[in-house]
């Protein structure tokens, strides 16, 4: 196991903390924010081009919400006293808040806005379905039949108002994840007062690509056309997204370099040895300029649709790879060097395990077949016409 | 004299009154002594305490790791330590090499010839049971805490292992127990010293170079170590205002 370490690293430092779980962990919540923020785009910034999208993106949120907890549970020493940080939370811990900041986000945000968004057509399915679905449907409604024009208006009025609450929930959401990292000062590569703004913008960025991807995918399993002008609005916003992300952490890497504080050398030698791979080429290249280069041309240069949906479905899952190791080198790459500043440990990931590759792989698909179990629940291609209803 | 100047010499006296009192008020308030962390005495009525470490004195026995370990009942194995030992060897071409085999328990045996040292010395590590303990601030269910006395400690019990404290301290001090699966670290052997006996560490010490003691009381050992030495901290620039002093702390040591 001493073979792992160069130089000289405190003796506890040898094993990795946080492990891939802890990489999840972010990487989930960013896409959940993400995909919120585009959501919001339609609703409160009315960008009704992507009026196709709204709810798909709402309903990825809440699917890959539904999972975010999971790695990170299941990664604690103790995962049965989980419940402690709800009942006991020690308030001056960047950590304590989150299982609040969770359940306010899926209660109170997510599930109450997808539940206005619906509920006219969950009355209304619960009186068209037969046998168990049209129970499932009655009790989805929670008992609210109403769905006059004036309900419906209020439907609409409060959905409004939980989208307008939920955009700075959702860069409290992840913002609040990239504190717990950046307030770290014993960690000179977390340490940054950036840490939340450039998780924010990372997030946006995963998010927004996700849905991209989730909605080409929908239409091309369900073999349905793609609506360009919405496609085309989503891949300019990831594009803007991305500009944005790349700056902050281009700005974050040339305070580093200008400043070159005590730390320097280590982090120097850390991002030019052991995250070579993951920052230069999956994080910054493949994951940032690629797509960048790529959604830039295709805004300069007028292609035809097909390119167009065969780059964007590149990129979208170029970025959605790139925000993975931007995680990845986070979290990891924070851990593979000692807070003596004078070495480094290996982080060697395992197949198998609850920490392993196979585990991380689940929780990366379990969130898809929640998504499709909710697309088959709440079809947003089955919904009633609006036409009778209030005009959105 | 006009009316108006009277008007504005009152006004003028009742303002000045009200600052004057405000000021007065404001001053009175306890909270903004708190703004500044030096201004709080910590435990005034018990024992407040803390560890001296003359480098001066260290031998590198690895004494000290060792019976750590037996009193306290930890892993033997090499990656989990309460207190260790490094060895810090400043080479004539100024660089340094810093070596911890096992925490220096089976001892050190100096790699580089000795025509190459410029100097070799000894540094002890342990929990610094900061003041202000990062680690403390972190835990999210706030299963680690200062004991009455100052010593940073952890309720296994109530610990849910989430490892933000392991990486919040910034001198490596805690480690997960490979059996509990919670986190564990130095209690200043807590269950000795409140029986009036010296932490173990400090018991077994050949040559007297750790020193336990209360810094609230003028007599101890360490304040009168602190008094006698120019101490020093590890890593003053974290502001956690650690409570172990060293003596002979060169900069080379990290």
């Amino acid at each position: 196991m001493l073979s792992k370490v160069d130089g000289y690293i405190y003796p506890n430092e040898i094993e990795l903390n946080w492990s891939i779980l802890i990489v999840l962990y972010p990487y989930i919540t960013g896409l959940v924010a993400g995909a919120f923020i585009l959501a919001s785009l339609e609703r409160v910034f009315k960008v009704r081009v992507l009026r196709p999208t709204y709810t798909i993106a709402l309903i990825t949120a809440l699917a890959f919400l539904l999972v975010a907890t999971m790695p990170l549970i299941s990664h604690l020493g103790k995962p049965l006293r989980f419940f402690e940080i709800m009942i006991t939370p020690h308030l001056t811990s960047a950590m304590a808040i989150f299982g609040y900041v969770y359940i306010w986000y899926l209660m109170v945000v997510l599930l109450l806005e997808i539940w206005f968004d619906y509920r006219r057509d969950l009355v209304l399915w619960s009186q068209e379905k037969t046998g168990f679905m049209k129970h499932v449907y009655k009790i989805l409604t929670l008992g609210v039949k109403d769905i006059s024009p004036k309900a419906l208006k209020w439907d609409d009025r409060l959905g409004y108002a939980i989208t307008v609450i939920g955009i700075p929930s959702a860069f409290l959401l992840h913002g609040y994840v990239g504190f717990i990292f950046g307030s770290v000062k014993a960690n000179p590569w977390w340490s940054t007062v950036l840490m939340p703004v450039i998780f924010i913008f990372s997030a946006m960025v995963s998010g927004i690509a996700l849905v991209m991807f989730v909605y080409m995918m929908i239409n091309y399993i369900r073999k349905k056309l793609i609506d360009m002008v919405c496609l085309d609005t989503i891949a300019k916003f990831l594009l803007v997204a991305l500009i944005l992300d790349f700056a902050l952490e281009g700005l974050d890497q040339i305070h580093r370099i200008y400043e070159a504080e005590e730390s320097f050398q280590i982090l120097d030698l850390l991002v030019k040895g052991k995250l070579t791979y993951t920052l230069f080429i999956f994080q910054w290249g493949m994951g940032m300029l690629v797509p960048i280069l790529t959604l830039a041309y295709l805004q300069m240069f007028k292609s035809n649709a097909r390119l167009r949906r065969i780059l964007y479905l590149i990129s979208s899952a170029l970025v959605l790879i790139g925000i993975f190791f931007m995680r990845w080198n986070v979290v990891i790459g924070g851990q593979l060097f000692s807070k003596s500043l004078v070495g480094f440990t290996t982080f060697k990931l395992k197949l198998i395990g609850s920490e392993g590759i196979l585990m991380t792989v689940v929780w990366l698909v379990v969130p898809f077949l929640i998504l499709i179990f909710l697309l088959w629940l709440l079809p947003p291609w089955k919904r009633h016409p609006e036409e009778a209803t209030s005009d959105k | 004299m006009a009316k108006s100047e009277v008007k504005s010499r009152r006004r003028f006296l009742t303002d000045a009154a009200l600052l004057t009192g405000g000021i007065f008020v404001a001053s009175g308030l306890t909270p903004f002594g708190k703004l500044l962390y030096a201004t709080e005495r910590k435990n005034p009525n018990g024992p407040w305490y803390g560890m001296g470490i003359d480098l001066e004195k260290c031998i590198g026995c690895g004494r000290c790791a060792d019976a750590c370990k037996s009193e306290n009942g930890v892993s033997r194995e090499p990656f989990f330590f309460r207190t260790w030992v490094e060895q810090y060897t400043i080479l004539n071409d100024g660089s340094v090499k810093i070596t911890s085999p096992n925490g220096g328990i089976d001892g050190f045996q100096q790699q580089v010839p000795d025509a190459d040292i410029f100097k070799s010395f000894f540094v002890p590590k342990m929990c610094n049971h900061c003041e202000k303990s990062p680690c403390i601030q972190v835990c999210p269910v706030g299963a680690t805490f200062d004991s009455p006395e100052g010593v940073v400690l952890v309720d296994p019990n109530y610990c849910i292992g989430c490892r933000y404290c392991v990486q919040a301290c910034p001198y490596g001090c805690r480690y997960i127990d490979p059996d509990s699966h919670v986190v564990d670290k130095c209690t200043l052997c807590y269950h000795r010293i409140m029986k009036g006996q010296l932490p173990a560490c400090v018991e077994v010490c050949p040559t007297g170079a750790k020193i336990f003691g209360d810094l609230n009381d003028p007599n101890s050992d360490l304040v009168k170590f602190k008094k006698e030495y120019s101490w020093q901290v590890l890593k003053p620039h974290m502001n956690t205002d650690p409570k172990v002093y060293y003596n002979g702390l060169r900069a080379e040591v990290k």
